[in-house]
């Protein structure tokens, strides 16, 4: 019997080690070829990185698609089972929708850091990086790395609204210091601007470019020539193994004490999924789950009033809905307009099943985590029940029909 | 490292996902939630482009 971690970003990575240096075995399963997660990226490149502690045991490419009591079932056939859980599983981009962001040329802020970091190239020689967050910073710091022209737009204006957060700005000192790395990126940065409609036939040629008033609403605009836009409003955290373990949620994320335990007295969270707070956090929260997972109190306590006022400084506004028309899509997979979302709920579909049933909004292949948060938005719906997913991950019919084979 | 793309073989070096070396392939996320790349590999369908780092002999369908 192991603790099992699952995410091998920050959070999971320092749980693992954390654990095994307490006397634990660790199974540390994550569904990229390395570890890192999403912030520390590892190029193909350069030589691998691994988990330097015989006790832990990376099982690299495997996505945990189903929780059963303490078994848990393995991409390829196969299960564990945990003697202890602890969920590392992070978050990916939100993306607010806009007419034209279902072009080809498109794509998350993640993604251009994915390709630039993970593998040298640059989604377009001509970038734009729209949305909202310091992640913004890394993301045009990355793609100038790789040789990309960038513009960063950033819809809220942060450099007004932190001084309204003193306290947080204390705490965070560490981190604030940490953005003038990317000082390179700040004769290309505004404030109040976003990318509010992309234009072309085969993809995106052009964008137009808003500034916005406190609310998110268009003032002035104007287009601009691009070859890719880059868009990340915050995140949404990765919540489906908690939510099938039974683990409580509070304000969109799992719920966790100063131990990083969940409601579930075998599991531990740590990391994005109980609340965006960056690589620095997380790494905090997951030595912490790892040492309570393995029976350990270190006394110590995270800081949180950072990433607080993090979710303040960087709140999504609601004029963001202005920006789309009837036939704006909402859900990509399916191809579902605002128009057909409408529709949907004229009919009288208020629940999330119901509304998904009644539009085919979040059934595609990526089962809502893209329009999941926009739909709830739209529609005043809890965004985290679009994470209720019996099966976490899409996965072969094969692996279902299969006699799984136990994993160590 | 030797793959091919739609039949048209490819010299790519090891360490590159399909989406590295397949333009438009349908990438929007590039960490495997969006599931826009979708590919068939070897046969098997519905791989994700932006996760599957190429292996020798691979045979990679676009949509």
């Amino acid at each position: 019997m192991t603790i099992v971690v699952v995410g091998a970003g920050p959070a999971g990575v320092n749980a693992a080690v954390t654990a095994a240096r307490a006397g634990k075995d660790v199974l540390l399963i994550d569904s990229a070829a390395r570890i890192g997660g999403q912030y520390h990226r590892q190029s193909f490149r350069a030589k691998e990185i691994r988990v330097a502690h015989e006790r832990v045991r990376h099982l690299p490419d495997t996505t945990v698609w189903a929780i059963e009591d303490n078994r848990l079932h393995l991409t390829g056939s196969r299960v564990v089972t945990a003697e202890k859980l602890i969920l590392a599983t992070g978050a990916y981009d939100r993306t607010l929708p806009f007419p034209g962001w279902d072009l080809p040329g498109v794509y998350t802020a993640g993604a251009a850091q994915a390709m630039a970091k993970g593998q040298g190239i640059a989604l377009g020689r001509n970038v734009i990086v729209a949305g909202t967050g310091p992640f913004l910073l890394p993301v045009a710091s990355s793609l100038l790395d790789v040789g990309a022209k960038v513009r960063v737009f950033e819809a809220n204006s942060p450099s007004h609204r932190w001084l309204r957060e003193p306290t947080a700005l204390f705490a965070g000192r560490r981190k604030l210091l940490e953005l003038t790395r990317y000082a390179k990126v700040a004769r290309h940065y505004r404030e109040r601007t976003a990318v509010i409609a992309a234009h072309g036939d085969d993809r995106v040629r052009e964008v137009t470019v808003a500034e916005l008033d406190d609310n998110w609403n268009p003032l002035r605009q104007k287009r601009i020539a691009v070859d890719a836009v880059c868009v990340g409003y915050g995140f949404v955290p990765q919540l489906e193994l908690a939510i099938a373990a039974g683990c409580r949620l509070s304000d969109g994320f799992v719920a966790v004490d100063e131990q990083q335990r969940t409601s579930v007295p075998w599991i531990f969270a740590a990391g994005e999924i109980t609340g965006v707070g960056g690589a620095d956090l997380a790494a905090d929260e997951g030595v912490i789950a790892g040492a309570a997972a393995a029976g350990v109190q270190l006394g110590l306590t995270v800081d949180r009033r950072f990433a607080d006022a993090l979710t303040r400084v960087y709140a999504v506004k609601d004029g963001w809905k202005s920006w789309l028309t009837d036939d704006t899509i909402i859900c990509r997979c399916e191809r579902v307009t605002r128009h057909r979302l409408q529709e949907a709920t004229g009919r009288g579909a208020t629940a999330t099943r119901a509304v998904k049933l009644a539009s085919r909004a979040g059934l595609g292949p990526c089962q809502g985590r893209i329009c999941g948060a926009t739909v709830a938005d739209l529609l005043d719906l809890d965004p985290t029940t679009f994470a209720r997913r019996p099966i976490a991950t899409p996965i072969p019919l094969g692996d279902l029909a299969a006699n799984p084979v136990e994993e160590q | 490292m030797n793959v091919t793309i739609n039949g048209e073989p490819a010299t790519v070096e090891p360490g590159r996902t399909i989406a590295a070396v397949v333009p438009n392939v349908g990438v929007f996320c590039a960490i495997g939630v969006c599931h826009g790349c979708l590919v068939t590999v070897n046969d098997v369908p519905d791989v994700r482009a932006c996760q599957r780092v190429l292996r020798e002999g691979d045979e990679v369908i676009t949509r």
